[in-house]
């Protein structure tokens, strides 16, 4: 590739809001993209302001033998939360979509969608963390799209980012891999992202710390795959919460599965905002958490080599596969029953008593 | 969890069962069928469910969910007017969360909002005279509803937007009241309920005194029991000991929140702003008479029916469901005729499928299939 100059940050745009001609193709946005995300990014793909990024197919072959792709689009309200906002949502969780099949995630793009009357400076705030957790994860962000709409036709600031990766040669995870006998593993507290969306709305009035477990994963799921190549499946616990992933595993495996519910890690204030509002935590959305099912053999090393790093401290063992009841999750209550956890139909709302 | 985890241990669970196996079997030899128990609460049956106590007691007791989820009871009529006055530009309609996906004939609120309906889900009554107050050019209704567990707070807060003098601010009351109904089911002539866990947040505001009646006319024993699981199975415990020991009286299991004459405060508020309606349509039960409440002349001002005329239509629930049926103990939800095919959660045509208080949807979500392979614990205790 040619060494192109990377033009450093200059202040090129004026405004303080974003205004349509933004969105205009012309001098306007050519300011805002130079300004505001070829500066923040920071990288010689994307400083050739091509229509596309160009990659060497020698660069992605060193690191495997096939490609992963995977695209997503992150709207949420409030853009910023405790713990994280939609910058770092936008990169970690399409990082994690490409990591938890074993790639290594390379290249990003991302696409802006803002609402006119967005104030500059709260999208250069979005852009310097996209930026800070592309760099934790070791991923570039290399090209882009930028449209502008009127006030009311979105809600602030939408994002998506697509994302290519390659996987690791000999590594094969998938959700249909599960064996009866293997073990269920989740990596840390569940639920701390949709209880602190919760709390950031100020809609409980709870005096809760609750912080957004938004983060990468790769980094993690790199020390899993170094001590256990042979994961079976694996999938980070984002909409829906780990009931939902589970409930993937069990139907595409055509197994049960079986947890614990005295083994969920699950922070005390989640579970007393999940009390009061009569939700339970194993829905709520997680952006920094993954289900794994390994060869039990493989589970002392695998939960060692995840309590190890920074983001895998809590590591647990919930459950192991079955054959029954198929294609269902089963929950040991910690009170000594069972019950089954199903699907949610639609989305979980707070009960009347 | 402080004062949560004590609630849930499972070492009392295992004494409780085992006492509650051997009542059960001193009661068997009078009786040929289970011993049928009904929890006259959603929450109790949520409760159940959630914990998996059902699989944990002997075959010979088992729990005949009552009419106890509001949201479950609310007849297609009411929920379609909720959407007719969601609908009306001038208006933000604020519910509950659980119900914005009960279905009216033609739609739920949560599809009245998708069609651009300003719908609201607010957590409290006072929630939504706030957002009156800011939008003082919009009328804020305030979707009332549920039995005397809810009608404290909804009173409490007309009592407030009158002494502010809140203009733009209304309640569309579907307050129901639980006596009526457990009569109604007591004087079905199908029953088979042997006797009844009382719900713990009602008698929270109604004391135990109401209950009276069951356990002297009727000669049933009723225990008004707590939430947790260890509360339900206490409970539990007490009605099947009364049934063993050939007693019917009213008790109370919830003693640290329920006060035999319950809160003076609370009932002179409903007092003051309800009247009983004659006769209040049920989802699954019909008409019951005196079951619902009204607000009074003296807050009309703040009656939603009355400021914009709603007139409800009734509108029967679809001839093959069986909800009433369910509810009175005569079949069980895998017994009825559209369980988990016409009627599931996603599209429910009876009312116990559409809250997960609901029997059915409760049935449906957490125990339609056969998961007594998984009490390998607790059979070791109870055998």
């Amino acid at each position: 590739m040619n060494p192109v100059r990377v033009l450093k940050p200059l202040r090129l745009l004026r405004d303080t809001q974003i205004n349509m001609s933004h969105g205009s193709g012309g001098k306007a946005m050519r300011d805002l993209i130079q300004d505001v995300f070829v500066g923040a990014f920071d990288n010689p793909l994307l400083a050739r302001l091509e229509d596309q990024a160009v990659i060497p197919l020698a660069e992605l072959a060193c690191y495997g033998d096939r490609l992963a792709f995977t695209t997503d689009t992150y709207v949420v309200d409030p853009l910023f939360f405790p713990g994280g906002d939609i910058g770092t949502l936008a990169v970690a969780g399409t990082v994690n979509d490409l990591a938890v099949s074993g790639a290594r995630p390379l290249f990003l793009s991302c696409s802006m969608v803002i609402e006119e009357g967005l104030p500059v400076e709260l999208l250069r705030r979005v852009v310097a963390s996209m930026q800070a957790t592309a760099a934790a994860a070791g991923v570039m962000i290399v090209t882009g799209d930028t449209k502008v709409v009127e006030r009311g036709a979105a809600d602030k600031l939408f994002i998506n980012t697509a994302g290519i990766g390659v996987v690791r040669a000999g590594v094969n995870i998938a959700a249909a891999n599960a064996r009866i006998g293997d073990v269920i593993i989740v990596s840390g507290h569940l639920g701390d992202h949709g209880a602190a969306i919760l709390v950031a709305r100020n809609e409980l009035a709870l005096e809760t710390s609750v912080e957004s477990d938004c983060c990468p994963l790769n980094g993690l799921i790199d020390a899993i795959l170094d001590v256990c190549p042979a994961v079976r499946s694996l999938r980070d616990a984002t909409r829906g919460g780990a009931a939902t992933v589970l409930n993937e595993f069990a139907q595409s495996s055509g197994l049960a599965m079986r947890i614990r519910e005295a083994a969920l890690p699950v922070r005390e204030e989640v579970k007393g905002a999940c009390e009061i509002l009569g939700l339970d935590p194993l829905y709520l959305a997680n952006e920094g958490k993954l289900v794994a099912i390994v060869p039990r053999e493989a589970a002392d090393s695998v939960l060692a080599a995840m309590r190890a790093h920074p983001v895998g401290g809590r590591a647990a063992l919930i459950g192991e596969v079955c054959a029954s009841p198929a294609g269902m999750v089963v929950m040991e209550t910690s009170f000594g029953g069972s019950r089954i956890v199903d699907m949610l139909v639609g989305e979980q709302l707070p009960r009347i008593c | 969890m402080k004062y949560v985890d004590e609630f849930r241990d499972p070492e009392k669970a295992r004494t409780l069962l085992a006492e509650i196996a051997v009542l059960v079997k001193s009661t068997s030899r009078v009786r040929n069928r289970p011993l049928q128990i009904m929890e006259v609460c959603g929450g109790h049956t949520h409760s159940i469910f959630r914990y998996g106590i059902q699989q944990m007691l002997p075959p010979e007791v088992e729990f005949v969910h009552g009419p106890g989820c509001p949201v479950c009871v609310l007849p297609m009529g009411r929920v379609d007017d909720c959407v007719a006055l969601a609908e009306r530009p001038e208006v933000i309609f604020t519910t509950f969360g659980d119900a914005m996906r009960v279905p009216g004939s033609k739609k739920s609120l949560l599809k009245a909002k998708a069609d651009g309906a300003d719908v609201h889900m607010v957590y409290s009554p006072l929630d939504a005279l706030k957002l009156a107050r800011e939008n003082p050019d919009r009328e804020v209704i305030f979707f009332g509803l549920g039995f005397e567990t809810t009608m404290p707070s909804t009173a409490f807060t007309l009592l407030q937007a009158k002494a502010e003098g809140t203009k733009n601010f209304s309640l569309f009351c579907n307050h129901i009241t639980i006596i009526p109904t457990i009569k109604a089911i007591l004087d079905s002539p199908d029953l088979q309920i042997d006797g009844f866990l009382g719900p713990g947040h009602v008698s929270m505001v109604i004391g135990t005194r109401p209950y009276d009646f069951i356990a002297a006319h009727y000669g049933k024993p009723i225990t008004v029991a707590g939430f947790e699981p260890l509360d339900v199975l206490h409970a539990l415990w007490m009605v099947i000991k009364q049934i063993a020991e050939g007693r019917a009286e009213v008790e109370n299991q919830y003693s640290r929140i329920v006060p035999r004459d319950g809160n003076a405060a609370a009932l002179e508020a409903v007092q003051e702003v309800y009247e009983p309606r004659e006769f209040f349509e049920w989802r699954g039960l019909g008409s019951i008479d005196h079951s619902g409440v009204k607000i009074r002349e003296a807050y009309a001002a703040f009656d939603a029916e009355r400021k914009f005329l709603v007139k409800t239509v009734s509108i029967a629930d679809a001839t093959s469901c069986q909800c009433g049926e369910v509810l009175k103990g005569v079949i069980k939800p895998q017994a009825c005729k559209v369980f988990g095919t016409a009627c599931t959660p996603e599209t429910p045509l009876g009312a116990l499928m559409v809250s997960s208080e609901g029997a059915c949807a409760a049935y449906y979500n957490y125990g339609r299939i056969d998961i007594s392979g998984l009490k390998r614990q607790t059979d070791a205790v109870v055998a």
